[in-house]
């Protein structure tokens, strides 16, 4: 038995493979997850984030590497035998049984009589608002019903770790944002660590302590919502973390300083702090995020460094506009967005404006990467 | 006014046949054809009193539960076999094969299980080459034993089916939240699978036991005197001792009498898959 100090992880696995025939489903996964953490496998579909959600729950084995829970190694251990809950995509709801069967379905084995088994069952309804519904049929509930009792169920067993399998993909948008602050406060009020799947980075931003991007069984890049937004590691994480403009460049080293000349823009000297994936002296590409750019208004001033550009489309959203703009030179079109305040009008279509951008906002990758 | 075909097809070769049994059952066969039609229950209390037909009801009863109970417990097995053990591309191909006794007719099968049990059968002569047997077994044919057999071959495939639709409809995500919650291999099959399955089971029950019942060639064919049913007795009051009334009487009886049974089993099939549940907000 290994010791349980602060600083053991809850979760760590260790250079986990997995191959279905040929294909190579998770490759060299290698993963620490805290104690009380929120933490999510972001991704698109079919990158192997579910699959290595399941090798935690026990569901998938593993060719190579280990899965160590609280310190001990799970090898071989049964899904029934771990100290984690799942929370299944479907809920998985078990339809011949009543709300409060399905709550305390796993409370079978439990050493606590049969009131306290019900006791403990309604408290946990009540923890997810369904105070009252333990006598409803299974079927008769609707899709964020269901959840709630999926998320009950495996609550009330008091787990190391709950698992959730896009718990909220099957939920319209409306609920599953109330449904996102619901679960973030369900979090914090029980202390278990949470480990989500999902493939809206939206939601793994708004819910996450931590993020592991995983691209085709591979983790990308982990890090928590701020550096993955501000420092990706890659255009292919970046391009996959919100919205991201990329422009050409160049980047030469000049006594110690790097210089780059990116289309459009011109010449900047970035610091090495840009470059999450290291210094791509020679052809490199530029990153930068809708909202690090401003357009200038006349009689406005650059606060920091200014270009040219054509507005090409406005995409109106009430609180925001986008322009995507054509700086000179450049041919495919990047994205600005812009608060509307009131009194400062949406540009059209076919303007020639000035934008504002500042060197310090740009991230700089390797072409390729 | 219109009538849909449906309708008309029902009460064309159900409803009217039906009516005719239930109506000739309360009256008197005066010759053979002639039919004394004043209301009479004296057929009824035939039947009820007569020792000789209670006891053909009673093997009847005994002999098709006995085979639905040995072909739902050996379909189960199979039905969930295919449904789980086997990969999804081949499943309709394993539900192909197994209907495959159906091509040849009920009949012959039936008399296949004459050569196969005989007293100079396949099996009495192929355990006499091995040196299991000095005499021929009699006591496998002709009997109880051989038409309790030849059904549960027969109706096999009828009680497979069932199951197995019942078995492919269970989300398979409900097994692994089973397993998630706890239970071992043992406990999620009877906690999860066998609930959900029990519409498929009862399904299969009601399959083989109601024709089973009835049936009268497989008793006439493999029974001998002691393996014959009601069904064969309604057969001879009918065509041998022109006595229609007194069969009609006999149907209608294990009429009744597989009618509540079924309810039985299919109210303890809607219990078992939770349907019940949620009457109670």
């Amino acid at each position: 038995m290994v010791d349980m100090t602060a600083d053991t992880p809850l979760i760590s696995l260790q250079n986990i493979n997995k191959h279905y025939g040929d294909y190579h489903a998770l490759r060299n996964i290698n993963l620490d997850i805290r104690q009380g953490e929120f933490f999510s496998l972001l991704g698109p579909s079919g990158c192997g984030k579910t699959t290595l959600l399941r090798t935690i729950a026990g569901f998938e084995d593993y060719d190579t590497g280990y899965v160590t829970i609280t310190g001990r190694d799970m090898r071989g251990v049964p899904a029934n035998k771990r100290p984690t809950n799942m929370v299944f995509q479907s809920y998985a709801i078990f339809p011949h049984l009543s709300v409060i069967e399905n709550v305390a379905f796993g409370l079978r084995k439990a050493r606590m009589s049969k009131a306290d088994k019900t006791q403990a069952a309604e408290a946990a309804l009540e923890m997810v608002g369904l105070k009252g519904y333990g006598h409803r049929a299974a079927h008769a509930l609707s899709g964020g019903q269901r959840q709630r009792v999926a998320l009950a169920r495996a609550l009330v067993l008091k787990p190391k770790v709950l698992l959730l399998d896009e718990p909220l993909s099957a939920l319209d948008r409306k609920m599953r944002e109330q449904m996102q602050v619901e679960l973030i406060k369900l979090q914090r009020e029980v202390g278990i660590t949470f480990i989500l799947v999902t493939h809206d980075q939206e939601e793994a931003l708004v819910m996450s302590d931590r993020i592991a991007v995983m691209f085709e069984g591979e983790i990308a890049q982990c890090d928590d919502p701020e550096v993955l937004y501000r420092n990706p590691k890659s255009k292919r994480v970046a391009d996959f973390i919100g919205v991201m403009n990329f422009l050409p460049a160049t980047v030469r080293e000049e006594d110690g300083r790097y210089i780059a000349t990116i289309a459009g823009l011109g010449e900047t000297e970035i610091s090495e702090a840009q470059c999450p994936g290291g210094v791509p002296v020679g052809a490199a590409t530029v990153g930068f995020r809708p909202e690090t750019l401003t357009l200038l208004y006349e009689g406005q001033s650059a606060t920091h460094r200014e270009a040219p550009a054509m507005i090409d489309e406005v995409v109106y959203y009430g609180d925001m506009t986008y322009y995507d703009v054509r700086f000179d030179g450049v041919d495919h079109p990047a994205r600005i967005s812009m608060r509307n305040i009131f009194g400062r009008d949406v540009l059209a279509v076919g303007t020639q404006a000035r934008v504002n951008w500042s060197p310090g906002a740009l991230v700089v990758f390797e072409q390729s990467a | 006014m219109l009538v849909s075909p449906t309708a008309l097809y029902a009460l064309l070769l159900l409803a009217i046949p039906l009516a005719a049994v239930v109506l000739i059952s309360f009256w008197t066969q005066t010759g053979v054809r002639d039919f004394d039609t004043t209301f009479t229950l004296a057929n009824y209390k035939e039947a009820l009193t007569d020792p000789l037909y209670r006891q053909l009801m009673l093997r009847s009863l005994m002999v098709s539960g006995l085979v639905t109970l040995i072909t739902v417990l050996l379909a189960f097995p199979i039905a969930y076999f295919v449904s789980f053990g086997v990969k999804p591309e081949h499943k309709s191909l394993w539900i192909f094969l197994i209907t495959i006794p159906f091509w040849t007719s009920y009949l012959i099968r039936v008399f296949l299980w004459k050569v196969i049990l005989g007293y100079n059968g396949v099996l009495n002569s192929g355990l006499k080459v091995v040196g299991l047997l000095e005499e021929p077994l009699s006591f496998i044919l002709y009997n109880v034993n051989a038409v309790i057999l030849t059904l549960a071959h027969a109706y096999a495939p009828f009680a497979i089916l069932p199951i197995f639709v019942a078995l492919e409809k269970i989300d398979r995500s409900l097994l692994e939240a089973s397993r998630d919650l706890g239970e071992s291999r043992t406990m999620t099959f009877l906690r999860v699978t066998l609930p959900l399955a029990a519409p498929g089971v009862v399904a299969a029950v009601l399959i083989v036991f109601i024709p089973t019942i009835g049936d009268y060639v497989t008793p006439r064919l493999v029974g001998g005197p002691g393996g014959l049913m009601i069904a064969n007795m309604i057969q001879t009051q009918f065509l041998r001792l022109n006595n229609a009334p007194l069969g009609a009487t006999l149907a209608v009886i294990a009429m009744l009498i597989v009618a509540v049974i079924a309810v039985v089993f299919l109210i303890l099939g809607n219990r078992a898959a939770g349907g019940k549940k949620g009457g109670r907000t």
